[in-house]
């Protein structure tokens, strides 16, 4: 469990202040998956290095399993550090070492002796599933595979915390998915709580469940990833959703269908959770012998379920499309809406 | 033939004279090495931003490693004669030329020194830092073997400055090639001895110029 409270950093330059991070209160769950999501400039970044005190905070508490980080001497400060994993965007490998050594540094800093080091980057080097390159060097490596070194670092002395600093801004939408997919499993396996900060709302949607949106060094939005896809109340929150779901209005705009369709109901399904695996549409077809035709829509799948809106058209006897909308209604999570009723 | 072409050629004073500018240069290039490895961490450190930022240090240093940098060669060995005579209890021969070798020398390689650890990247030095590294464990693990390809351009450069010294150091008493070419060559008027001296020296810088590179290349895995 961590928890933040009044946490602040003023950058002074030499006329004005600004502060990057502004007296912000927060906690997130031991097991989290906490995105951080905002613009350039918004602060996030500084945030996250606040909490090992790469930056020093001007003023504000950060406690981290009961430990008060902003308390803590040089020495101190060293070993909770040591607990604490950081996953940078630009990989900040050491390039004279070899990708094993690049993994057995944190082992060395923390004292750890060379045999036992060298049996933990072995299944280190499982793990992040780079076996037979443990003695290449950084630059022969991809880019997805320096990530993948820089996780395995930050994993080495088994820490409680990971910290994610735009950890796959640099990578290609495909590497960035391989390497969410591996945060994933060790956030299950090895049970240790991720910050992760983005700009992107497709990192938050495929692996966070906790989801905070920044703007001007303040946390504007937070709360569960499903909640705040569904109800967006911030414009900048807004746009991020935007970003993967398509603007509301293109979504909702389905004048030119209706004209095409005149028989039956033109219904809106607006899927929240889970429902989707449970082939909600084959159900009530051949449940209540009615026919549906897709007409529009975009699911999309988060870490608590599906999130999305589909359009559909339902033609057949009258009191069997009420009693699947009905129970569409009653039985699933899914929120129906009749848009036109042609009967 | 070659004793008509070259009649004035002794070949042991030869060998005597190229074994004493290698004795200079290596030396000197070891003490330059040592200490200019120091100024340079001290200046990169105690910089604005640096680990041990320090105004005022910064400022001693960089003073006292450009003054001495300011100073031409040949007037600073005449300066050094007091400090020279006091340390080695004598101002001939090469050990007298080390003590203004080294202090020629390792002010300016403490700058090139300098400049290496800036191109270190930031990014990985604060990593080191985040994984709870200590001072000595960054200097150590990151910013030397990071700058290393750097540091080794860095004095070779500095080898060749300091075998260029060594003659002019010879030419006031240090012995050595340049010594060699200024007494029994040029004061004589034996401008084949002045000649050979000139390609051994040419030589020399040759020799150490391919050993960096070489060095420089293996260690960059970049």
């Amino acid at each position: 469990m961590i928890s933040i409270q009044g946490l602040s950093k003023v950058f002074t330059s030499n006329k004005s202040n600004t502060a990057a991070v502004d007296n912000l209160t927060l906690s997130i769950d031991q097991g989290d998956i906490f995105g951080v999501i905002g613009y350039s400039g918004a602060g996030k970044s500084t945030f996250v290095r606040l909490l090992n005190r790469l930056e020093e905070p001007t003023s504000g508490r950060i406690t981290m399993n009961d430990k008060e980080i902003t308390t803590l001497n040089k020495r101190e400060l060293r070993l909770v550090r040591q607990d604490i994993g950081m996953v940078f965007q630009h990989f900040n490998l050491l390039w004279s070492r070899t990708v094993a050594d690049n993994i057995a540094f944190p082992l060395e800093i923390a004292g750890i002796p060379k045999a036992e080091r060298d049996n933990r980057v072995k299944t280190l080097i499982e793990l992040v599933g780079l076996t037979g390159k443990e003695t290449s060097y950084p630059a022969q490596l991809s880019g997805g595979q320096k990530q993948r070194v820089g996780i395995a670092r930050a994993l080495a002395n088994k820490p409680k915390v990971l910290l994610c600093d735009e950890a796959t801004s640099a990578l290609d939408p495909e590497t960035t998915n391989a390497i969410l997919d591996l945060l994933v499993n060790i956030n299950k396996n090895l049970g240790l709580t991720i910050i992760l900060i983005t700009h992107e709302m497709q990192v938050i949607r495929k692996i966070c469940n906790q989801v905070a949106v920044m703007e001007n060094g303040k946390i504007v939005e937070q709360g569960n990833v499903l909640d705040v896809f569904l109800h967006p109340k911030q414009t900048v929150t807004k746009k991020f959703v935007k970003q993967i779901m398509g603007s509301d209005e293109e979504d909702s705009d389905i004048s030119h269908v209706m004209n095409r369709y005149q028989n039956g109901k033109l219904i809106r399904l607006h899927f929240v959770g889970e429902t989707t695996n449970d082939a909600l549409i084959s159900q009530i077809i051949k449940k209540y012998g009615v026919d549906i035709s897709i007409l529009q829509g975009k699911i999309t799948q988060t870490q608590a379920g599906a999130y999305g809106t589909l359009f559909i058209q339902m033609d057949g006897n009258e009191k069997d499309m009420n009693k699947a909308i009905s129970f569409v209604r009653e039985e699933t999570s899914v929120e129906l809406e009749v848009i036109h009723d042609a009967n | 033939m070659l004793t008509n072409l070259l009649p004035n050629i002794k070949v042991e004073d030869f060998i005597e004279a190229t074994y004493e500018t290698f004795y200079m240069t290596i030396i000197a290039l070891v003490g330059t090495f040592i200490i200019g490895l120091l100024l340079g961490l001290l200046l990169f450190l105690t910089q604005k931003g640096g680990i041990w930022q320090n105004k005022l240090l910064n400022l001693v240093i960089a003073t006292v490693v450009n003054v001495f940098r300011a100073i031409p060669f040949i007037i600073l060995i005449l300066l050094l004669f007091p400090f020279t005579n006091f340390l080695i209890g004598t101002i001939r021969g090469p050990n007298a030329a080390l003590p203004a070798l080294i202090i020629g020398a390792a002010p300016f390689y403490g700058r090139l020194v300098e400049i290496a650890l800036r191109e270190v990247d930031k990014g990985v030095v604060e990593a080191a830092k985040a994984m709870g590294a200590k001072t000595s464990t960054i200097i150590f693990k990151v910013l030397l073997p990071e700058s290393m390809p750097a540091l080794i351009s860095g004095i070779t450069v500095t080898a060749i400055a300091l075998i260029g010294y060594t003659a002019m150091a010879g030419a006031i008493g240090a012995g050595g090639l340049g010594s060699y070419a200024y007494y029994s060559g040029f004061q004589r008027r034996d401008f084949d001895v002045v000649l050979i001296c000139s390609i051994i020296i040419v030589c020399i810088v040759f020799l150490f110029q391919f050993i960096g590179d070489y060095v420089s290349r293996k260690l960059d895995k970049r």
